[in-house]
């Protein structure tokens, strides 16, 4: 993986972006048992398969989802947290020139709209 | 003149000796399977046969012997770790290793160099302070030196860094040794293979079978085996067969990368390692500078390289030797490198009755070869943990007691 699409901004070099590690459920901290607690904390899936992984891209310290095939490095989709599965396919799926070129009119009307 | 060398040069056929046996097919029980043919696995198969008699033991390798983080490690065998029980495990793991060519009657290209930890920062140095007078402790020979000791062992050193990272100061530490890879697992393979031992190649574990929580057996590509007794010894590929026992553990799976040099002329005499610049360098007996640096940033099954790597390790290497700008590299490659949380190996028996593991060696592992095969060894054999290994078990994670050796086992954190 050469470039991870970020969200907010696009295309990008991967050495721009950390990876934080697995998106995991967190169990309630104060009924958890510790065994619980510490398998949650320690243990890791750490099968090859396609996985949702948190990612941030540090020079805008955006943090994301990307879903990640750890066998092959290749990324289906990246989207923001809330987002759901419908509203991530449409925006940031794969780098899609129509989106962006139509985010770039987007900005530059809106530039000329303030002048 | 020898009758022997006469009849060699008279003969019409030189055939090549082999290393080990390769029986053509499974049995369908051993006493004890063991599941990777790496350098851990073979050595753990050495001492069952030699110091237990435990011989009807079967090693499956998916592989080839050694194909795995054996043959992709940067040789690097050192002793002077944080803890307590980190130093007397890697020290009793150098004292085997000088000897080791003699049991095996092979060439091992073993060579004590010396090592250098160089210290770039006030926090560092401490670090180093530290790692010296716990290693003294335990009778391992570590140093807290002064950079200029370090420039006097590596005049073509820069000590500046290009000016912006100072060495401050270095752990020297006099048994520091590099080895030929590939020639330890040999070595373990044919002593092994010598007294028993079944090595099958081309023999993938597709599944392993429990009940009543202990092992049955072992499915592979190349038939079924019963057995109670499973040792699992496969770094980067652990957790796929952990699942196979329905295991979990803290171990994540990075690549680890590497890179060779041309051969040169010998300059390099100890081995360099900074924390600080994330790189390390050794000089083999050929020549090659060989060369690594930190984790690859993010999980991955796979054993491709980078341009990124070379780029990024080139440059601090230069900030560090600035006269091999217009060195080549020849070779890069990477492994895949088990970590766990506290940069400890993972060793031990685990809730299955007969499934023992070694596991987590991350970046740690060559230099461990000799120690984990006999400590495993004693730990199969008598079906309990040796001492050395009390510290390193799977249960440690739920309990929190954790083995601090992210000081003093990795360069990048």
């Amino acid at each position: 993986m050469k470039m991870l699409t970020c969200p907010i901004n696009g295309a990008r070099p991967v050495s721009e972006f950390v990876c934080g590690g697995d998106v995991q459920p967190m169990p309630n901290p104060s009924t958890a048992d510790d065994a619980t607690w510490a398998d949650y904390v320690f243990n890791r899936h750490s099968i090859p398969s396609v996985k949702q992984e948190w990612w941030c891209h540090t020079p805008s310290n955006t943090w994301f989802i990307a879903e990640r095939d750890t066998r092959s490095d290749q990324v289906f989709r990246t989207y923001l947290y809330g987002v759901t599965a419908d509203d991530a396919a449409q925006d940031t799926a794969v780098p899609d020139k129509t989106v962006q070129s139509e985010a770039v009119q987007d900005a530059s009307s809106e530039a000329r709209s303030h002048e | 003149m020898p009758l022997r060398l006469i009849k060699f040069a008279l003969a019409r056929e030189h055939p090549e000796p082999r290393m080990f046996r390769q029986p053509d097919c499974l049995r369908s029980s051993y006493d004890v399977v063991i599941i990777g043919g790496g350098g851990h696995g073979l050595a753990a198969a050495y001492y069952l046969a030699r110091d237990y008699g435990i011989t009807n033991v079967a090693v499956l390798e998916k592989g080839y012997i050694g194909g795995g983080n054996t043959g992709r490690n940067t040789t690097i065998i050192r002793s002077n770790y944080l803890t307590p029980e980190g130093v007397k495990f890697y020290d009793e793991s150098v004292r085997i290793w000088q000897d080791l060519a003699m049991d095996f009657d092979l060439n091992l290209f073993y060579s004590t160099r010396s090592h250098f930890t160089l210290a770039h920062t006030d926090s560092a140095v401490r670090t180093m302070r530290w790692r010296a007078e716990v290693n003294k402790h335990y009778g391992v020979d570590s140093e807290l030196v002064d950079a200029s000791e370090v420039q006097a062992a590596c005049p073509q050193m820069d000590i500046t860094c290009g000016g912006h990272a100072p060495i401050m100061a270095a752990l020297y530490h006099a048994p520091g040794s590099i080895a030929r890879h590939d020639a330890v697992a040999w070595g373990y393979g044919r002593g092994a293979s010598d007294r028993g031992v079944e090595i099958h190649q081309q023999t993938e574990v597709l599944g392993i079978t429990t009940r009543s929580g202990r092992v049955t057996g072992v499915q592979t590509s190349q038939g079924e085996i019963s057995t109670s007794c499973v040792l699992c010894a496969v770094a980067g590929s652990t957790p796929r067969i952990l699942q196979m026992v329905d295991l979990r553990s803290p171990l994540y799976i990075h690549p680890l990368q590497a890179m060779v040099s041309e051969p040169m002329k010998p300059w390099l005499d100890p081995i360099i390692v900074s924390g600080s610049l994330h790189v390390y360098i050794s000089q083999t007996a050929r020549g090659e500078l060989v060369m690594g640096a930190s984790l690859d940033p993010y999980e991955l099954h796979s054993t491709r390289s980078t341009l990124d790597f070379a780029e990024g390790l080139s440059a601090h290497m230069l900030e560090l030797f600035p006269f091999l700008s217009h060195v080549k590299i020849v070779r890069q490659w990477a492994g895949m490198a088990d970590m766990t949380p506290d940069f400890a190996p993972i060793m031990g028996k685990t809730p299955i009755e007969g499934f023992y593991l070694d596991a987590g060696w991350g970046t740690w592992g060559f230099k461990a070869t000799p120690v984990s095969g006999k400590t495993m060894a004693y730990t199969v054999a008598c079906d309990r943990p040796h001492e050395l290994i009390r510290n390193f078990s799977l249960e440690r994670f739920e309990k929190y007691d954790l083995v601090a050796e992210k000081g003093a086992a990795s360069v990048g954190h």
